[in-house]
């Protein structure tokens, strides 16, 4: 058995960060393998991130899985859309690429309004699909600005959804600073774990 | 049978919860929140990603929907006028 972890997108992989290490190494001690990539363009990855799209993403994500014999998906958030749907596993309060892009594109034209500058969603929409558009730090590429639109989690997927709900405590993606909580990390392992345990 | 709209002290619990969730205060901290409560440009990390984070999330959770052109300094400075702001929505809904 080994698990391969596809963690949150951009933003929301920093504040996941913590929790998702920290659910590995609980799999680790339950004697089950995870493996964590960085998807191309994210985290330590080399590619420019301006490059990618989700299609590439999903190719990576099914490339990994085979390369680490991995018999199990677990995605957090955004994760879900690089997701190959046919592997067995768990979806972590997963997300649409339309509400993942939404938050980014509320915060830069916040934080554009604050310097004086009048931007408004919809022509930035707009210049990510021509032309792609630098997001909260991210310079989004037009394709995968354009597929994140229109992505989301697969219901015929062969994945289980775990929720807030049935992790308990506030989520920490939504948290202004990364937090971390050994609780949550306890939960989401243990939903794993069991969901391994031969029947 | 109509569904009866959110009462305002419903929409106030509500708000306050996201804003635990979104400053990671504990409950008695927030509950200490009055009207004249600084937030954005008030609380350092209510930094922009933040307050978008905290906007999709009220929309989620108090099923209303957030126009580009809601979004103003006013809104977002106080806890009051957040409140305002959320119980006008809920009502136009």
């Amino acid at each position: 058995m080994r698990v391969l972890v596809l963690p949150a997108l951009f933003d929301e992989a920093n504040k996941l960060r913590r929790l998702t290490v920290e659910v590995m190494q609980r799999l680790d001690g339950a004697g089950i393998d995870s493996v964590l990539p960085d998807l191309p363009g994210c985290n330590e990855s080399r590619q420019p991130l301006e490059a990618q799209s989700l299609d590439h993403w999903r190719q990576c994500a099914a490339a990994a899985a085979a390369h680490f014999s991995a018999t199990h998906v677990l995605t957090l958030r955004g994760g879900v859309l690089a997701a190959p749907p046919e592997m067995p596993g768990w979806n972590y309060a997963p997300v649409a690429g339309r509400q993942v892009l939404r938050a980014m594109l509320r915060a830069r034209t916040i934080a554009a309004r604050e310097a004086g500058r009048d931007e408004t969603i919809e022509a930035l929409q707009q210049t990510g699909r021509s032309e792609g558009v630098e997001l909260a730090g991210w310079p989004l590429g037009p394709d995968l600005f354009a597929q994140l639109e229109s992505a989301a989690p697969q219901p015929d997927a062969a994945q289980v959804e775990i929720d807030q709900g049935a992790i308990g405590g506030g989520a920490l993606w939504l948290r202004a600073e990364p937090d971390e909580s050994p609780e949550q990390a306890d939960a989401l392992a243990a939903a794993i774990a069991t969901g391994l345990a031969p029947a | 049978m109509t569904e009866l709209a959110p009462s305002r002290s419903d929409i106030d619990t509500k708000l306050r919860a996201i804003l635990r969730d979104v400053l990671g205060l504990d409950a008695e901290r927030v509950e200490r929140f009055d009207g004249d409560t600084g937030l954005f440009g008030h609380l350092p990390e209510l930094d922009s990603m933040a307050v978008a984070g905290l906007l999709t999330e009220m929309e989620d959770r108090l099923d209303i929907i957030i126009e580009d052109d809601d979004v103003d300094g006013e809104m977002l400075e106080t806890y009051g006028g957040l409140l305002a702001f959320a119980e006008a929505k809920v009502v136009e809904n």
